[in-house]
């Protein structure tokens, strides 16, 4: 039978804030990058076919499936039933902590997969094809009648042990088969390593598993406990913080915008982007939202490693860096991939890395602003740093840039790009009142002008008397579904007329199935989906004083049914059938939900502590 | 002997020794990392071990080239071609005796013949140290030659 991957949104992750897998509803993992999240695929037949790498394992026949993460944790169960037969799957990427480390020697990676007959009979099957560096290379597969198999790659050995007897699948290098039979309380577990050096850790499978899920699972539940939100959406939020969590590159403190790469934003279109780096751009949001679930640690450490990156490259800023802080690889082309359902190309690397978009300098000193707000203090260079890049926004405000969207036509103005461009001086002001700048003298007076004259411009050429709403360029006309975040920002109140036109406007214009929007005109022409953080940005304009509470509550509520089954939420929603699309699961999506939530928990404490007056946007509403 | 010359090109051998091996490892040839292979006898802690495991392999090589330097005694002269061909024999046994005896002796090393178990999970090294990479036994060779090149071309006989 042919092979057609997965539904975006029947994808679940595992990872090990390293690296991450993608399995789907059938117990397939269809994606798996080690040992970093933009290496080189092991298995990649999201993007392919079954040759690209996969490993298989769930009971034969129809099985009536069911998921879910074990609460506050990202171990994935996955649940066969049908007539008096329940198989349950448990997968998990273990981590340790650091006295576990201490305590017996933990793999690189390891990939756990626990198959478990809960009640009847079932016979299960397993296929695993190995196909290192995107299956470009030679596979070379040794097998060790009690170390089990060992497949010797560029980047390094994937190990695998089983509790059920493999046998290779002839003609295909790197693939093995096994089926047997499970009955009531029969259990078998699977482990698929990876390690760079020697000697690598093999897992004794047995009790030895079981433990290593027991431990993973504390784990999760550990950190999970910090988070400090209380409010009535707490599942979601918890979910979306523990899968920020996964994206989150622990040696560094990076964050990669999504697991995946080249999952389209049209399904066999060409719009396949690799998303498995970290963009800039994330900064502002993703700091906000760690200091606000109480991740102190993870947001300092964030903030570390983008002002680690940023120094190397100021005061112009990369768009994006691989999760050590390095500029990303060459776009390039996956040869001869057939894509995701016929999406061609698969893409490797981003192009957007080489793109001048000036909203960065915003959000960087914006995320900063946020770190300070909370107790941080600039050092030297940081200040100096700071000072520079004041200095080039203050120059270079007026240059052309590719925008928020990284569209790749000729540089336009965005006022997105502008209203950043007045978000970076409009925070070094504040920070140079607040007294954070104490080695570094900012030319304030400078700033403030550069700032006004900022304003200006966007107030006259990037709003469009005639529609009432802000504009997607100066001097243009077209609605653009960045400028939700103008209240964010706090350029102008959310319930300002002018916000509240161009909100109207949007929803007029852009609405898209789902609570979400279309980013602008031009991309809905072309067949793009509904962004889904841009849906949130809209609940979370209402929440902060565009709209009623029970109508930015019913916005939100409505858009937690972009998630899917286990919570997970991807870039983009089908415009026709509201499915998910673009890359999954989506760094931006997940930060946008908990923002918003807290922006709901923020207003519902406002409102009880002095009830607010009716406010602006039942007009706007859709 | 001359104490003055082992200990200098001694330490010089094992530091370039040390770099073949991770270079090697750098490269892909093999996969084995001798500082952590050393120190996780001692902690499962990896970066522990490896730190640990430098040190030991620093010491092991200096003592190691006392051997190559009462060669060179016994010849009554060094020489690049003799050092190698001690570094020869120092391979050999190195590969035939000691990394096949390591599952023994390394309380965390599983055996080829069981498998892990959960006190020993390490993978072991194989004939040869061929589970660490099929280009192991040539790497150590050549690391070994190298070493034993080094002390014969500089080691001063007296």
């Amino acid at each position: 039978m042919a092979w057609i991957p997965p539904a975006i949104g029947d994808l679940a992750l595992v990872g090990d804030c390293r690296s991450a897998a993608l399995i789907d509803r059938g117990g397939d993992v269809v994606w798996l990058c080690w040992p970093r999240f933009d290496s080189e695929a092991l298995f990649a037949a999201l993007v392919d076919d079954e040759r690209r790498g996969h490993f298989r394992l769930r009971p034969q026949g129809e099985w009536r499936v069911e998921r879910r993460y074990l609460p506050d944790t990202n171990v994935l169960q996955t649940r066969f039933l049908r007539e008096g037969a329940e198989v349950v799957l448990t997968d998990v990427m273990t981590v340790a902590g650091e006295s576990d480390q201490r305590r017996m020697p933990i793999p690189e990676h390891e990939l756990l997969r626990r198959v478990e007959c809960a009640s009847g009979e079932a016979a299960i099957e397993l296929s695993l094809v190995l196909a290192p560096s995107f299956g470009l290379r030679p596979v070379r597969v040794h097998s060790h009648p009690r170390l089990g198999l060992c497949c010797e790659a560029s980047e390094g050995a994937f190990l695998f042990r089983g509790e059920a007897p493999l046998s290779e699948v002839p003609g295909s290098p790197g693939a093995f088969g096994a089926r047997f039979t499970l009955r009531a309380g029969e259990v078998r577990r699977f482990s698929l390593g990876y390690s760079a050096e020697a000697p690598a850790v093999l897992s004794p499978l047995g009790g030895a598993a079981d433990d290593a899920i027991r431990r993973t699972v504390g784990w999760w539940r550990a950190w999970a406990g910090r988070c400090v939100y209380r409010g009535p959406y707490r599942d979601a939020v918890i979910r979306s913080a523990l899968a920020l969590k996964l994206l989150c590159y622990a040696p560094s403190g990076a964050i990669v915008a999504a697991a995946s790469c080249s999952l389209p934003e049209r399904v066999g279109g060409e719009m396949n982007w690799d998303y498995r780096y970290c963009w800039l751009r994330d900064a502002a949001f993703t700091c906000r939202v760690l200091y606000g679930l109480g991740y102190q640690e993870e947001a300092e450490s964030f903030i570390h490693w983008l002002l680690h990156i940023t120094s190397l490259s100021q005061p112009r800023l990369r768009v994006l860096f691989d999760p050590f802080g390095q500029p990303s690889p060459e776009e390039r082309e996956l040869e001869g991939a057939q894509g995701y359902r016929g999406s061609r190309p698969v893409r490797l690397g981003n192009g957007a890395a080489r793109q001048l978009q000036m909203d960065l300098h915003g959000e960087l000193v914006d995320a900063v602003y946020a770190h300070c707000r909370r107790g941080g203090e600039l050092d030297r260079d940081t200040e100096s740093l700071l000072a520079t890049i004041g200095d080039f926004v203050m120059r270079c405000w007026e240059l052309p840039d590719q925008g928020i969207w990284e569209l790749r036509g000729p540089p336009r103005p965005y006022t997105h790009s502008r209203v950043l461009c007045w978000t970076a001086l409009d925070r070094l002001i504040e920070l140079q009142r607040l007294h954070h700048f104490r080695r570094v003298k900012l030319d304030v007076g400078a700033l403030a002008r550069a700032r006004a004259a900022i304003r200006e411009s966007v107030e006259t050429q990037g709003y469009d008397a005639r529609s009432g709403s802000y504009v997607d360029v100066l001097g243009g006309s077209e609605p653009d579904a960045a400028l939700l975040l103008l209240p964010w920002y706090a350029f102008e109140p959310a319930g300002s007329p002018r916000v509240r036109g161009t909100f109207r406007r949007m929803v007029e214009q852009l609405s898209a199935p789902g609570g979400v929007f279309f980013r602008n005109a031009g991309l809905r022409a072309l067949g793009d989906g509904g962004f889904v953080a841009c849906g949130f940005w809209a609940a979370e304009l209402l929440a902060d004083g565009g709209g009623p509470l029970p109508l930015a509550r019913a916005w939100f509520e409505r858009l937690l049914r972009c998630c899917n089954d286990v919570g997970l939420m991807s870039e983009e929603l089908d415009p026709v059938y509201g499915e998910a699309i673009g890359n999954f699961p989506q760094a931006y999506s997940h930060v946008g939900l908990i923002s918003t939530a807290l922006a709901l928990e923020a207003r519902a404490r406002q409102e009880r502590d002095r009830p607010a007056p009716a406010t602006v946007a039942e007009e706007a509403a859709p | 002997m001359n104490v003055g010359s082992w200990m200098l090109w001694g330490f010089v051998a094992t530091v370039v020794l040390t770099v073949a091996l991770v270079a090697s490892q750098e490269l892909r040839l093999t996969r084995v990392n001798i500082p952590y292979l050393l120190g996780s006898i001692f902690t499962p802690e990896r970066s522990r071990a490896k730190a640990l495991g430098t040190l030991l392999h620093l010491v092991n090589g200096w003592l190691f080239s006392l051997l190559y330097v009462a060669a060179f005694q016994a010849w009554g002269k060094a020489g690049i071609l003799r050092g190698m061909v001690v570094g020869l024999v120092h391979a050999t046994f190195v590969l035939l005796a000691g990394l096949p005896a390591l599952p023994g002796i390394h309380p965390r090393m599983a055996h080829d013949s069981w498998g892990p178990t959960a006190r020993k999970q390490l993978e072991p090294p194989g004939a040869l140290g061929m589970h660490y990479g099929a280009f192991t036994p040539v790497t150590v060779l050549v690391a070994h030659l190298l070493f034993g090149a080094i002390l014969g071309a500089f080691y001063r006989v007296r």
